[in-house]
């Protein structure tokens, strides 16, 4: 099993059980993953994302050498971005990039925003976008982030196409046929935040299983509920091991 | 054993309520949850007069006619309407199937129109689950706080009550109610944040914390997902599954000769 939606570091706002890497790896194998794609909390928050970067390629390293796969944080709207990429990529060796929009205070409307799609395919980087973190109706009232609005999204993968780019942390939005729009374009989905009964199957109707990946948003939320889904939604056989495995495979050749 | 505090099966597709609990029963039953608590029917209404009541209680006792051995019905009332409450009461619980009260938005349950309602309930041993959110961007004016089923379950020390969502921001709700042994924690309908079991059977006791999903909006995974992941022990875990709301409902059921 592949997780491609793990993170390190602190949140501001509480403290997860088992956030320390080495025990975030302890857990994560414990239930049966065998790689997993982690971010950093800091690199939302921080402004200097060079360095919180540098420390979640050591904290992959140290605690999870061949099992955390870092993902780092870039801004695009922030001056800088494209040496903080260039180190990702060929400083840390990272597989991929994770982005906040909404926590970094730009659309992907933005021309930055495409810049950076076609920046990190000429890298053949993967990019993690984050659609939301934290439900709106829970956040800390002095830092209250609503959804990223998804809705530029298709122009933007028209503009940059063959870019390896994965959404986290879908909640309602995009949906109907703007969702399964953006599944033949080739964008690929994780499910950490898929809710309703048997609603992974519902998505992976939407988005066929070679779109769909497992992502638990650990330690964020509790893993367990990710592989409960699948059982849930009695996804099995080829659509399993695609889910579980196959299709995060595929994004890292 | 999993009993699972809050269900919905009004929004499934189906033309009767039976046909919605059957979907609904199909998923239960992949994740090996025996007893399904239900309320509310087809739509969602904030504030129902009495006739609508009347109308959504009577889909769960449709809903029971055929699920009597898989569901327990909670009977949906409004202290907007507190007669028609009272007499929904005994239609539904005291003279009907169902074994508890379900409050909603209607009015915030610190409000004194929630007397009659609970002390209904207590003289049948019937369960009060108020629902609660502490929402960042602000409740629905009769939406209840955690705080506002302190109030009532202060007045009210003997009556067993549910603080639906505990808030939703659970380390509010949690907080909120930790003092008054009479009210326990609903997990249900929250996204599975890591910690929230731990932070409830710390600070509230495992026997005051109780799984619940709100199915079918949420994903019976997602938030027994909370319960199988929390770092706690398997006795605690047994208790937030099933036991405790077994314990909590024994009295009415044993008095309605409910067998299981
Ligand atoms: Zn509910």
């Amino acid at each position: 099993m592949i997780d491609v939606s793990v993170s390190v570091g602190p949140w501001p706002f509480r403290c997860f059980p088992g956030d320390k890497p080495a025990d975030l790896v302890a857990r994560l194998k414990r239930r049966g993953v065998k790689q997993a794609w982690a971010g950093t909390f800091e690199g939302i928050f921080h402004r200097d994302t060079s360095a919180a970067n540098a420390r979640l390629a050591r904290a992959c390293a140290t605690a999870g050498a061949g099992f955390l796969l870092p993902f780092g944080s870039v801004n695009p709207a922030a001056p800088g971005w494209k040496e903080d990429l260039r180190r990702c990529h060929e400083v840390h060796r990272m597989p991929g990039i994770r982005l906040h929009p909404n926590y970094h205070g730009y659309t992907l409307a933005d021309t930055a925003f495409t810049e950076l799609l076609r920046a990190a395919r000429e890298r053949k980087l993967i990019v993690q976008l984050a659609l939301n973190v934290e439900d709106e109706r829970t956040q800390h009232p002095l830092m209250r982030i609503p959804p990223l609005d998804p809705s530029p999204l298709g122009h933007a993968v028209a503009t940059v196409p063959d870019v390896k780019l994965v959404l986290l942390n879908r909640m309602r939005a995009p949906a109907g046929e703007a969702l399964a729009a953006l599944a033949r374009t080739g964008i690929y989905f994780d499910f950490a935040m898929t809710e309703g009964v048997g609603g992974v199957g519902e998505l992976m109707k939407q988005v066929t299983p070679q779109r769909l990946l497992l992502g638990s948003h650990s330690p964020f939320q509790y893993f367990d509920g990710a592989l409960l889904k699948m059982k849930e939604s009695a996804i099995t056989g080829d659509d399993a091991a695609a889910i579980l495995m196959g299709n995060a495979q595929r994004l890292l050749r | 054993m999993i009993w699972d505090l809050h269900c919905h099966f009004g929004a499934l597709a189906g033309n009767t309520p039976d046909l919605k609990m059957e979907k609904l029963v199909r998923f239960a039953d992949r994740m090996g949850i025996e007893r399904l608590c239900i309320y509310m029917g087809h739509p969602f209404l904030n504030e129902p007069t009495p006739a609508q009541l009347r109308d959504q209680n009577d889909q769960v006792l449709q809903a029971l006619r055929h699920w009597s051995h898989r569901a327990f019905g909670f009977v949906y009332l409004s202290p907007q309407h507190v007669e028609a409450s009272l007499a929904e009461f005994d239609r539904c619980v005291r003279n009907g199937p169902m074994v508890g009260v379900k409050l909603w938005v209607a009015k915030r349950a610190s409000a004194r129109e929630l007397d009659p309602i609970v002390e209904a309930a207590g003289s049948m041993k019937a369960i009060v689950f108020q629902h609660t959110w502490h929402k960042t961007g602000g409740n629905l004016p009769g939406e209840s706080e955690p705080t506002d089923v302190a109030e009532l379950a202060a007045r009210h020390p003997k009556a067993p009550i549910i603080c639906g969502h505990t808030g939703g921001e659970w380390e509010t709700g949690i907080r909120a109610i930790r003092h008054l042994p009479n009210v326990s924690a609903d997990l249900a309908g929250s996204d599975p944040c890591n910690g929230f079991v731990e932070m409830a059977v710390r600070e509230l006791g495992a026997a005051r914390v109780i799984y619940g999903s709100d199915a079918s909006g949420r994903s019976f995974a997602s938030q027994l997902g909370k319960v199988m992941g929390a770092d706690i022990s398997e006795a605690d875990r047994k208790l937030i599954l099933g036991e405790n709301l077994r314990r909590m409902m024994m009295p009415i059921l044993e008095r309605k000769g409910i067998r299981l």
